[in-house]
């Protein structure tokens, strides 16, 4: 059952992880999407709320999909929005994250939002920064708006998240999106099933209460929601798989062992999608994908944040 | 100076006693046990009441970084000296892993001569095993001995060719000189910056599994059986290991161990919040491990405490926790850490005291860790009731790394003399 919602405003600096949200906070984070969805879709998709208040996007990772959903989440509510990423910052000319950050405080702005290879680099920045840090995604450690995305996405086409069976299928041990749905989709209530090949399924992860699996097909059986995680092709050379070739043939998502799931399944990828490895093209572009329809929760979701961060209230 | 150290618990563990006594030392030298009014009319001597303080062998840690050649900034031997005078100990054995690493005669020398130069603790070097700890080219270990090592060490880094690691065995193992192995096996650990296991899974860090550690020490344990040499076992971190040590102590095999504090303090739920302070190599295990190196320390297999002080600067450590360096800085913490195992029943204090004081010395062969008359003064004295705070900006030592910052710790050297002369007193 999920937990009535009794907290109206997010009373948090920070979004770092999934992990410390509690239930009325998901909760919170996902009605307020809810009322941005709307913004979206007028003409003139823009509202005033965060008028006046700065954002800084800090990329030290390539990222499309992530950094612009933030960017255009900001600037639809208002807010001035500044891009850095790394490559062009002062990183390469050897200043520290740390030193970076600071001088950005300096500034004023009023977020900063975080996408860093490295697990925990979003947390050293809220220790020490007074402004409000937003986890974009930190190394395979989380990437909870990944997940808030994913999970209101779930909501809106099943009406809620307790009690359905999530399987999430590929390369769990680096993948942030993995961890960030793992704890937000057990704490909303629902029995999470992960398969991938013994490689990819870190050591003791069954103490996240995950039921692990090494065929996808015992994963996939009857559930409701399946996600594919996106394959970094880079591995193949670090030996955790032999080759793409057997990779798709024993874990990609296809019609014959999509078929063991419930006829309602949902389909699911983060992005970006490597089509015929993760997921067979027709399963990516079928009735059940809910691919794209992520990417525009994703746009909601941040906008929520932004909001309840910067002192807003869906009151 | 002539010293009279008044109504000390002397707890030596080499001779075996553990009594009130008086302490007469005379020209740095331990003079014996006096009985009360005598040797009190001598206007040379300088008495010093320790009545309810313990008194024992100066303390040895044999695995400190001193980081001086070439990482001054971190820490240079004046200030590892002082704060291991401050820790409690008159004696401290230094890894090579300097730059340029201490592979060589001059090096070495020059080691001991700086640490002549500040004067205040006993610093034994421990030289590389193989040229630049590159693991290809044995060092010169005649030369070495001769100048002043006690141990070889490729410290940081293991020596993955089993062959030289034979060669190094035999060859030390004919100077009387013991190989001091850092066990991991590089492929198993490559990349890894934590333990792995549930902690490492959760948070995403890429784990070492305890098995880079075990294989090594299994591997080690066999050359040493089949050299007949002596292996030292450094910084012992898991419950495999003490298990392997275990087994082969009851076998006959020369093997001894070490394990550091913040192994049987710490486990790897430390490290949740990704704090770089309690990021060191080995990483900091799970509780099984942790319980298994207290039952280890209990039961003899591991044979001494060591700090395996590393100290870095801030820079080192405020970076994201796969690019912080590792270590903690241990000297000044160390006694005190090692005390709650006293306070919670896992050792007496004598058997304490054995491991920080005969046992490092048996091990480097060194003639230090004993009260013996005409032993050199080397002298710890210890409040055990003693409270205090961890407070880094109070440290001696440049390196402030430290994850027990803010704990309150019972116990502390309140007394360290060495060769006869205070080094540091707090009493």
């Amino acid at each position: 059952m999920e937990t009535p919602l009794n907290v109206r405003k997010l009373d948090r600096k920070d979004i770092l992880g999934i992990k410390e949200l509690s239930v009325e906070e998901i909760n919170l984070i996902l009605e307020t999407a809810d009322s941005f969805v709307e913004v979206s879709t007028r003409e003139i998709k823009k509202v005033p709320t965060l008028r006046g208040k700065t954002i800084i996007n800090l990329f030290y990772e390539a990222s499309t999909r992530t950094r612009t959903s933030f960017e255009i989440a900001g600037k639809r509510l208002s807010a001035d929005t500044v891009n850095i990423s790394a490559s062009t910052s002062s990183v390469v000319k050897g200043e520290t994250l740390i030193d970076t950050a600071r001088n950005l405080e300096s500034m004023n702005p009023d977020i900063i939002v975080i996408r860093h290879s490295a697990a925990g680099a979003p947390q050293m920045l809220a220790r020490i920064l007074r402004q409000s840090i937003i986890n974009a995604g930190d190394g395979a450690h989380e990437h909870p708006t990944q997940a808030l995305l994913d999970m209101m996405t779930i909501k809106s086409r099943k009406g809620g998240i307790a009690g359905l069976k999530v399987a999430i299928i590929g390369d769990i041990a680096h993948s942030r999106v993995a961890r960030s749905n793992i704890h937000g989709l057990t704490k909303m209530g629902a029995r999470v099933f992960i398969a991938g090949p013994p490689t990819m399924i870190p050591y003791d992860i069954e103490k996240m209460g995950v039921t692990v699996h090494t065929r996808i097909e015992e994963a996939i059986r009857d559930a409701d929601v399946v996600m594919a995680l996106r394959i970094q092709t880079e591995r193949e050379k670090q030996c955790i798989f032999p080759s793409l070739r057997e990779y798709a043939q024993h874990f990609s998502l296809n019609k014959r062992n999509i078929s063991l799931a419930r006829k309602d399944v949902m389909i699911m990828h983060p992005g970006p999608v490597n089509r015929g490895v993760e997921i067979s093209p027709d399963l990516a572009d079928c009735a059940n994908s809910v691919i794209l329809d992520q990417v525009t929760n994703g746009v909601a979701v941040r906008m929520a944040l932004l909001y309840l961060l910067a002192g807003g209230s869906n009151t | 100076m002539n010293l009279l150290l008044k109504g000390g618990r002397v707890i030596d563990p080499s001779t075996g006693v553990d009594q009130v006594q008086n302490l007469l030392i005379k020209n740095g030298k331990i003079a014996g046990r006096v009985e009360e009014g005598q040797a009190l009319n001598d206007p040379e001597l300088d008495v010093i009441d320790i009545s309810g303080k313990i008194l024992v062998p100066g303390l040895i840690d044999m695995h400190t970084h001193l980081r001086e050649p070439g990482d001054e900034y971190k820490e240079t031997i004046a200030s590892g000296s002082e704060a291991a005078a401050a820790g409690g100990f008159t004696s401290i054995a230094c890894m090579p892993n300097t730059h340029p690493v201490n592979d060589n005669r001059s090096t070495t020398e020059f080691i001991l001569k700086r640490a002549a130069e500040c004067g205040l603790v006993n610093v034994y070097p421990i030289a590389a095993i193989s040229l630049k700890s590159e693991g290809a080219i044995l060092s010169e270990f005649w030369d070495l001995k001769e100048a002043g090592a006690v141990g070889f060490s490729d410290d940081g880094k293991p020596v993955m060719n089993s062959a030289l690691m034979r060669r190094a065995l035999e060859y030390a193992s004919s100077l009387d000189m013991p190989i001091i192995s850092h066990c991991e096996d590089v492929n198993l650990s490559a990349g890894g910056v934590m333990h792995e296991g549930a902690v490492s899974a959760e948070i995403g860090l890429v784990g070492i599994p305890a098995a880079a550690e075990e294989i090594m020490v299994a591997r080690d344990i066999l050359l040493a059986e089949y050299t007949g040499a002596h292996i030292h076992i450094a910084h012992v971190s898991t419950k495999g290991s003490v298990r392997l040590i275990h087994e082969a102590k009851a076998r006959g095999i020369r093997v001894t161990a070490e394990t550091a504090p913040h192994y049987f303090m710490l486990t790897d739920e430390a490290l949740r919040n990704f704090d770089t302070f309690a990021k060191v190599y080995p990483p900091l295990r799970g509780a099984k491990d942790r319980e298994a190196i207290r039952e280890g320390m209990n039961d003899g297999t591991i044979d001494t405490i060591a700090s395996d002080h590393a100290p870095h600067a801030r820079t080192d450590k405020e970076l994201e926790f796969d690019y912080a360096a590792n270590g903690i800085t241990g000297l000044e913490t160390s006694l005190s850490l090692s005390l709650s195992l006293v306070q919670e029943g896992i050792l007496t204090l004598p058997e304490l005291i054995k491991k920080m004081t005969i046992n490092p010395a048996r091990i480097l062969h060194i003639p230090k860790g004993t009260l013996a008359a005409d032993a050199d003064a080397d002298i710890t004295v210890i409040d055990t009731e003693k409270e205090w705070l961890v407070d880094p900006r109070m440290f001696r030592s440049r390196g402030k790394n430290t994850p027990f910052q803010g704990q309150q710790l019972r116990g502390k050297a309140v007394l360290t003399i060495v060769g006869g002369e205070i080094r540091f007193r707090d009493l």
